[in-house]
């Protein structure tokens, strides 16, 4: 879990100045990433497409990691996203509802891979925002839009309390009842 | 065969699995499905996945995603801790946590104490059996 833990970074760059380019513009972007080695990395291959830069007339003039707020609240965040499938690329929108921007992140990388098969390095995020729950497109996000929600726990696998105690055989039939 | 025990606002649950085992914790909020805003006096709100909670019987008043100190207040009134050291399953909890630390000393105190229990009983069984005879 702690290995693709998304941060959140904010990098600034711009390309060396040179004789003919003085003063070149700067740039900021917010990306996502496990570490700041990786998001600089990624810093220069959005960069790339967008301007006539690399990493290698470049420099980065600033790398912050960006930290959530509140995470004690509980958001929907809505993604917009652009990935390649096997076909071609594609854009899509998707709603998560999590404390954090960086946990929605991550849930979007692990549904886009289980439910499209769309591994990370094919996935780039578009935007994100903060939806109010007004704005929410998504019923499974709707769904928890009620501040009297009341709904009961059906399944419940009983669990020994630590790895330690588990065992392969059972005694008797567990009960699955609350 | 209804449900009783529903993941609400304010629902007392019992943390089985994790660092936080066997903390009481009440729910916040439902951030999703799986998962649930939990809050006890002495922790930070985190979020929790319902596996590593059950449910308890018992529920207080609040509003949803309220602040620590009105969560505090409901708990006091609604006196959960008392609700829960009182009922049998809150019971067994801390008598299991009590034979768990003891020691050695401790262990041959219960013994004497069972012994003479064991004791007692038997007198009074003799006595009603030579009663009815």
């Amino acid at each position: 879990m702690v290995s693709y833990r998304y941060h959140q970074y904010q990098v600034v760059g711009r390309a060396l100045p040179t004789e003919g380019d003085e003063h070149p513009k700067i740039y900021r972007m917010k990306l996502w990433h496990t570490n700041e080695v990786r998001a600089k990395s990624k810093f220069w291959y959005f960069l790339r497409k967008l301007k006539k830069v690399k990493k290698s007339n470049g420099q980065i003039l600033a790398i912050n990691e960006i930290f959530e707020k509140n995470p004690t609240k509980i958001n929907n965040y809505g993604i917009w996203l652009r990935y390649q499938s096997r076909t071609g690329y594609h854009n899509m929108y998707k709603e998560f509802r999590d404390t954090t921007l960086n946990g929605a992140v991550e849930q979007m990388y692990t549904e886009m891979a289980s439910r499209h098969r769309v591994r990370s390095p094919c996935i780039q995020v578009i935007k994100t925002a903060t939806i109010p729950a007004k704005l929410c497109k998504r019923e499974s996000t709707k769904q928890f839009h009620n501040s009297k929600i009341k709904f009961p726990l059906v399944f419940k696998k009983v669990r020994p309390p630590t790895r330690k105690l588990k065992t392969t055989y059972k005694a008797s039939r567990p009960n699955l009842f609350v | 065969m209804g449900f009783k025990r529903y993941v609400e606002i304010g629902r007392v649950a019992l943390i089985n699995y994790g660092k936080d085992y066997g903390k009481l914790v009440v729910i916040v909020d439902v951030v999703d499905q799986n998962r649930a805003l939990v809050d006890a006096p002495d922790m930070v709100r985190s979020q929790l996945n319902f596996k590593r909670l059950t449910l308890t019987d018992i529920k207080i008043d609040i509003n949803r995603a309220p602040r620590k100190k009105t969560l505090i207040e409901a708990m006091e009134k609604a006196d959960v801790k008392g609700k829960w050291e009182n009922s049998s399953w809150g019971r067994k909890l801390i008598v299991q946590k009590k034979r768990a630390s003891l020691n050695d000393f401790d262990r041959f105190k219960v013994m004497l104490a069972k012994i003479k229990r064991g004791g007692l009983v038997r007198q009074e069984l003799a006595k009603l059996k030579k009663e009815s005879a």
